[in-house]
């Protein structure tokens, strides 16, 4: 064997080469990446501030939203949301071309690297892009002044929590999707599209009737929304609810990643 | 420590009640060049698969290097050089990225990555195309970079799986002499084909498969001398006339094969075969006397044509 080969470091360390081939496939697409990352904050803040924020306010104040103005009240949550679909990229496109349109994962399993590193790769790959992702976010709410530069950099976690547990969830299914005809579309528009909907991102979920109100109880976005209103202003939450979301988002993370690490392995080995 | 890199005994993998490989047994010294023959379905992938350590058995033994690969799979693996069926590089990054990246993933260092690349690229035959896409290279440029990519570890053993499938005459010739010039370097090398020619050209050593199973091992000559004649004669005579002279034809030579399209007559002078059925008056439409191959000791092992 080759001296410089050292199988323990690999073992210790795997998860992280695939991580860095995984970003340097994303750095491609930096471009692309970035204008998306810059424009959609740019648009939403731009309709919401001026657009629908003026018309909500309007016609009933801040009566609604806690009395926080209404893009500082929407804020967490398209910080959340913009997670959540940065994340949704890098956990689902690159792992159906991973197993199945370019095959690499089966390329890098052919090395000392793992079915269980592969998937904590990618996975950490995806929670990089969403920190950038999210990062930029935040600082176009610095600049529209929509929070203040303090303890509300903590909106980044809490986004990106909310991101990282959807992100494992999704990465599981995608990497059990041998025909992925419908996947996206089903996707899109009864998981992604509702989620954003009804996860209290426009208006507070208990202003829901009850029986809508478990899409969001359910919903990473809403938990991540919740914490990321607490850390953005004094939004008034228990530390029991805090607890709650805490513990829901990092669950649902361990649960996913668990089952797709399990998933990975066991079709690497078909 | 054994003698053998490899060492497969009784090997059987079951896909539900489909059998893929039925209790193959084969060694492979250290520098050999070993072959699998066999048609598409014979299994070969299927063992191809398990030796790489990515892959469960059924029953049976399987050591590389003297570990099992079921059990100790990183291990064995850090040891192993793997070219697919099909080319699985990341079309999204360049030749030498590709590279770069594999090398990483057996923990290289960067300085000893980039000083094998140079070699590699050399090696593979694409300098030029060192910061191009890989999306943008021809299928013979993917294989040999993929060649290139299962050397980055300089490994003890390098699999190939159908290296030259699907690629044009000229680009099997290229590929043939790179794996030739590893073959002269010492490297071991396991290939599956279903390419006699191929197997003829790289191969010290075969073991010729059908149904999961291997039906007779030794060197390309030595299973020519074995199972056929030393040379072949083809004739046709029209599809509907094949039939009509085979029983004539039958009398005038050790062996024959009637396919739909020709008859193969095995005999150890051709040329006289024909002259002999020529002054029956018998004019076949077309007739060539070649030396036989591997492919007619797989017809006769077999009853059937490796390609069908």
């Amino acid at each position: 064997m080759n001296t410089g080969i050292n199988v323990p470091q690999i073992a210790r360390f795997g998860a992280f080469y695939v991580a860095a081939a995984r970003i340097r496939s994303m750095a491609k697409w930096k471009v692309i990446i970035t204008a998306v990352d810059v424009g959609n904050p740019l648009f939403y803040l731009i309709a919401v501030g001026i657009g629908i924020g003026v018309l909500v306010e309007s016609n009933s104040g801040t009566s609604g939203t806690n009395g926080i103005k209404y893009i500082a009240f929407i804020a967490p949550a398209l910080l959340a949301n913009a997670a959540i679909t940065g994340v949704m990229d890098e956990c689902v496109f690159p792992v159906i071309e991973g197993f199945k349109w370019r095959k690499l994962f089966y390329a890098q399993n052919a090395t000392p690297i793992t079915g269980r590193q592969i998937a904590i790769g990618v996975y950490l790959a995806a929670l990089s892009r969403t920190v950038f992702s999210v990062t930029i976010y935040y600082l176009f709410l610095l600049a529209f002044n929509v929070v203040d530069f303090g303890i509300s950099v903590l909106t980044i976690l809490a986004a990106i929590m909310a991101g990282g547990s959807f992100g494992a969830v999704m990465m599981y299914f995608a990497a059990k999707i041998e025909k992925e005809d419908y996947f996206f579309n089903v996707m899109q528009r009864l998981v992604i599209m509702p989620m954003f909907l009804f996860s209290g991102t426009f208006f507070p979920l208990s202003s829901m009737p009850i029986y809508l109100q478990p899409i969001g109880w359910i919903s990473p976005l809403w938990h991540g929304t919740e914490l990321g209103r607490e850390a953005a202003f004094d939004y008034g939450i228990s530390t029991l609810m805090i607890a709650i979301h805490l513990v829901f988002l990092v669950a649902v993370a361990a649960i996913g990643l668990t089952l797709s690490i399990r998933q990975f392995e066991r079709r690497l080995a078909k | 420590m054994s003698n053998s890199l490899i060492s497969v005994r009784g090997l059987t993998k079951k896909f539900d009640d489909f059998t893929a490989v039925n209790g193959v047994s084969f060694e492979v010294a250290k520098g050999e060049s070993f072959g699998l023959l066999g048609p598409n379905g014979a299994g070969k992938s299927t063992i191809m698969r398990i030796l790489a350590a990515t892959s469960t058995r059924t029953a049976g033994t399987v050591e590389i290097l003297d570990k099992d690969p079921e059990k100790f799979g990183p291990l064995v693996r850090a040891h192993l050089g793997v070219v697919p069926q099909q080319d699985n590089l990341d079309g999204e990054l360049t030749v030498s990225e590709n590279l770069f990246i594999y090398g990483r993933y057996f923990g290289l260092s960067k300085r000893f990555i980039n000083a094998k690349i140079e070699e590699l690229l050399v090696f593979a035959q694409l300098e030029e195309k060192r910061n191009v896409k890989v999306e943008a290279l021809s299928g013979g440029m993917k294989r040999r970079l993929t060649i290139a990519r299962g050397l980055v570890s300089e490994p003890d053993i390098l699999l190939l799986d159908e290296p030259t499938t699907g690629l044009d005459p000229q680009a099997r010739h290229i590929l043939w002499d790179r794996l030739f010039r590893l073959k002269e370097q010492g490297v071991t090398l396991v290939l599956t084909t279903h390419f006699m020619d191929e197997a003829e050209q790289l191969c010290d050593r075969i073991v010729v498969m059908d149904k999961g199973a291997i039906m007779a091992e030794g060197s390309p000559a030595g299973l020519i001398k074995e199972y056929s004649s030393k040379e072949v004669l083809e004739v046709r005579f029209g599809s509907d006339r094949n039939v009509e002279v085979a029983p004539v034809l039958q009398k005038m030579c050790e062996r024959m094969e009637t396919l739909p399209d020709r008859i193969l007559m095995y005999a150890d002078d051709g040329e006289k075969l024909l002259e002999q059925i020529t002054a029956q008056k018998l004019h076949p439409t077309t007739s060539l006397v070649r030396r036989s191959s591997l492919e007619d000791v797989f017809l006769r092992l077999t009853g059937r044509t490796l390609i069908e």
